[in-house]
């Protein structure tokens, strides 16, 4: 035998005996459209009419809005019911090329790879293939989408025995098993805490569901009826799409779908190079603050440098934070550049069909073992505490081109609120059934203000813009939770500007009859701002986690209904009910027991301002306050507006001349860059701060102190200390101390 | 034919002198292949400013004010007309962000195009 037969017998042998077939980075790692097909070249040299693939295109388009009603209606989950759910097609080749107009877009640019892993492994294995009437699932965001509380479905499509596409839906189901019940515990220290782990997996054949697999599913988590009833609602969906591509090639040909599909996705891609190539070149730099990992506070940098170069976008995040190894705000790259895909299928350019070829123009550049990249080790159930702020950096760096370009499908926009403030239960229901979700007032982030108009209050999901926050009442009839202040719109909670970002609202919530029900919250930005404004335009504040405990406010009320406040701050300052524990937190909670009638209140971000506070108009001012939306300590000291104490009609002169003060001042107080540069920039983080990411090299990042550093090309993951550890050291320590002085 | 170009709310270059201009006052802020920041007026703002504290800071570790010893805000002033132009949320001591670098040649090319004997 020679040595190249030797060679390749060796080989044979190591493809066929692969131990474990984990996430392959060669699926995972690659954003861009699979190679044109044989079959998709014929297809779209027999079917190249405009207008009919156009036809083609709305009527596939409609086959999948009209699945994703389906599944929001059919689906028992919230998320599923208040639209966190997308319903689409694949190509032959696993591409996104079609996708419902509503729902949470960011699985637009993230669905493809399970379907890639399918194709590529599982086709020609002879102990699975892919056949007609076969059903995969998959949850485990190594092997792609968001995080394992999501749960994809797809079938193959065949016609005269050729793979055509796939169809199916993906949904944040919500409870999977997870070491905290609702699908995303942010307790998580290994991916092994993070419940269902489905690699792509066949779980039915002849369009049913085997019930040895579903049984091994419905028992590995915490809500069985909802798992079974998630997977039957997505095949329906898909099945029904499958009908319709049926209808469509027995009118068209099955060319015209093939073709459909490919050229969808191609024009895209070419829309997008068209369209990038009207923005300027060059470089926009923007930094954010994640400020903590939901276990404890610290600063997490998230650093991009975008490069605009004729039809390419180049987002670099080099430089951006370590891994947490023990934490769960890690993500998967391939979620990251879902989420930045989002700022340009939902801000950028709207317009455009929804699919993954959108970012298809685009390279992203991380460090492996950062934040943003994280490895197969690392959980990444919360995610979205670091790739939220990825996207809020190419939010904020975005304008900076756009605002020249030669065309715009949009307005200029401001930092869109980014956080998912909501809570997180678990626990046992009035019925008595074990139930763990996620509430979706999440939905409700403020919107941010644009270059023409102010936000709108609670609107949207930075990544659905067509999304619901749910109805309380239905809500009430399936938890025992009560929201005894729903979503009460807080005041001076806007991003200041000459346009406002919207404001977020308060939630004030607590439950009744049950013996056991539990909370966590899953949102950063206690402590530093999550989200920004532009040109000038300040950030939303920040938002704390208020607790009333030690008190049933349902009995104390019985008599006292006078005890009720509306607001946080006016529960939490006057502290009406007697004997209560009132404490503040960061936003990061864990599932922690609560007793009736105790209260947990939490409050939705707003949008980000826009341009300078003193260009806002002062009839607007006056019109916000009017409305109960700012303060007088707004109105004076943010906007310099002057209102008439009795009709609070701005006085124009009085105004006028404040705001030339405050323009006076603002010079006054203000140094000359080098001179501040030399008083305010230090070699290195300050002492006590825990910081991880680069300071002023990209290339050497701190791992939460000034002198931890490692090579940005090399880095070393982190692993953080049990919080409860922490603090027992601190009362050590102050034990020791008192001990000490007697 | 004009030859200032809107960059952003309060900046265009002006691509015959290639300097950053302020929209608002016409003030020359600096070169246009330079960082912008260095011809404005820089102020560090105690976050709370803004941002102040709705629950009792004695009482209360998180009051809805940003921690100050985390977080600091800084301006940009125009020095002629004070319009805020830009800010930045950092920590106290991090490097300013030189944000805005744009390929001032290919700029020009697009805008003045063979008039400036450029190219299109």
């Amino acid at each position: 035998m020679s040595a190249n037969e030797e060679k390749s017998l060796v080989e044979k042998f190591l493809q066929e005996n692969v131990l474990f077939l984990g996430p392959d980075p060669e699926i995972m790692n690659n954003h861009r459209l699979a190679p044109e097909t044989p079959e998709e070249t014929v297809a779209l040299a027999k079917f190249a009419v405009a207008d009919e693939l156009n036809l083609v295109r709305h009527k596939l388009l409609t086959a999948c809005n009209e699945s994703f009603d389906m599944v929001e209606q059919m689906g028992a989950a919230p998320g599923a019911k208040w639209g966190d759910l997308i319903s689409g097609v694949w190509t032959a080749s696993g591409d996104l090329a079609l996708s419902s107009m509503g729902g949470v877009l960011l699985f637009s640019v993230l669905t493809q790879h399970p379907v890639k892993f399918i194709l590529k492994y599982w086709a020609d294995d002879p102990t699975v293939g892919i056949r007609e009437g076969d059903i995969f699932v998959h949850n485990d965001a190594r092997y792609g989408n968001i995080h394992n509380t999501d749960q994809s479905l797809v079938i193959p499509v065949f016609h005269e025995g050729r793979l055509i596409c796939f169809t199916g839906a993906v949904v944040h189901e919500g409870e999977n098993g997870a070491t905290e019940p609702g699908g995303m515990p942010s307790k998580a220290e290994s991916p092994f805490d993070e419940g269902l782990k489905m690699s792509p997996i066949k779980v039915g054949e002849n369009y049913t569901f085997r019930r040895d697999l579903m049984t091994f599913l419905q028992n590995s988590v915490r809500e069985p009826k909802l798992q079974l009833e998630g997977m039957k609602s997505k095949l329906y969906a898909a099945m029904r799409m499958k009908s319709r591509i049926e209808e469509t090639i027995a009118e068209y040909g099955v060319e015209a779908v093939t073709a459909c599909l490919r050229r969808t996705l191609t024009d895209t891609a070419e829309e997008v190079r068209r369209r990038l190539r009207t923005w300027p070149d060059g470089k926009i730099r923007q930094t954010v603050f994640a400020d903590g990992t939901l276990r404890e506070n610290c600063l997490v940098k998230i650093c991009l440098e975008m490069t605009k170069k004729d039809d390419g976008l180049t987002l670099d995040f080099r430089g951006s934070s370590p891994e947490f190894l023990n934490r769960a705000n890690n993500t998967v790259l391939a979620s990251a550049k879902g989420m930045l895909a989002q700022e340009f299928l939902t801000f950028v350019w709207p317009d455009l069909p929804r699919n993954q070829a959108v970012f298809e123009p685009m390279t992203v550049i991380t460090d492996a073992g950062s934040v943003l990249n994280c490895s197969p080790g690392a959980p990444n159930a919360q995610s979205m505490m670091t790739f939220f702020p990825s996207f809020t950096a190419a939010q904020l760096a975005v304008p900076k081109l756009l605002y020249s370009a030669g065309e715009r499908s949009t307005d200029i926009i401001a930092g869109w609120y980014n956080m998912i403030v909501t809570f997180i239960y678990g626990g046992l229901n009035q019925y008595g059934e074990l139930v763990g979700n996620v509430c979706a007032d999440l939905n409700g982030m403020g919107g941010a203000a644009r270059a023409n108009r102010d936000g709108e209050h609670s609107v949207a999901p930075i990544f659905a813009p067509m999304a619901d926050i749910g109805e309380q009442e239905l809500i009430e009839e399936e938890v025992p939770m009560m929201k005894i202040v729903p979503n009460r719109v807080m005041k001076d909670n806007q991003g200041f500007g000459k346009y406002r970002g919207g404001h977020g609202y308060q939630q004030i919530a607590t439950m009744k009859d049950t013996s056991m029900w539990g909370f966590m919250c899953c949102a950063i930005g206690s402590k530093f701002p999550s989200s920004h404004g532009i040109f000038g335009g300040y950030s939303p504040g920040t938002y704390p986690l208020c607790k009333v405990r030690g008190v049933n406010v349902f009995e104390v009320m019985q008599e006292r209904r006078d005890l009720l406040r509306y607001t946080i701050e006016d529960i939490m300052n006057e502290r009406p009910f007697e004997g209560a524990r009132y404490s503040t937190h960061h936003m990061g909670l864990q599932l922690e027991f609560a007793q009736p009638g105790e209260l947990y209140m939490i409050t939705q971000g707003a949008g980000g301002g826009y341009g300078d506070v003193l260009e806002r108009a002062p009839e607007d001012v006056a019109d916000d306050f009017r409305d109960g939306l700012v303060s007088p300590r707004v109105v004076a000291d943010i906007y310099h507006v002057v209102l008439d104490e009795k009709s609070g009609a701005v006085l124009a002169d009085a105004t006028a001349a404040a705001r030339r003060a405050e323009r006076e001042a603002r010079k006054k107080r203000g140094k000359p860059y080098d001179q501040f540069v030399k008083e305010w920039v230090t070699a290195l983080p300050p002492e006590g701060l825990p910081y991880y990411g680069s300071w002023s090299d990209r290339a050497v990042i701190h791992r939460g102190t000034p002198h931890d550093t490692c090579p940005g090309d090399a880095i070393v993951s982190v692993m953080m200390p049990d919080p409860k550890d922490v603090r027992i050291a601190e009362l050590e320590r102050e034990l020791a101390a008192r001990e000490l002085a007697g | 034919m004009s030859t200032r170009i809107a960059i952003t709310e309060y900046l265009s270059i002006d691509l015959e002198s290639e300097r950053w201009l302020c929209r608002v006052c016409d003030r020359d802020i600096a070169p246009a292949r330079d960082n912008y920041k260095r011809g404005l007026l820089v102020y560090d703002r105690d976050p709370r400013d803004i941002h102040d504290p709705k629950l009792d800071p004695s009482r209360y570790e998180y009051t809805y004010a940003p921690d100050p010893a985390w977080c600091r805000i800084v301006e940009f002033y125009c020095p002629c007309c004070g319009t805020l132009m830009e800010n930045e949320y950092l920590p106290p001591g991090h490097p300013l962000t030189h944000d805005i670098e744009l390929d001032i040649d290919s700029l020009k090319a697009r805008h003045l195009g063979n008039a400036n004997g450029k190219g299109a």
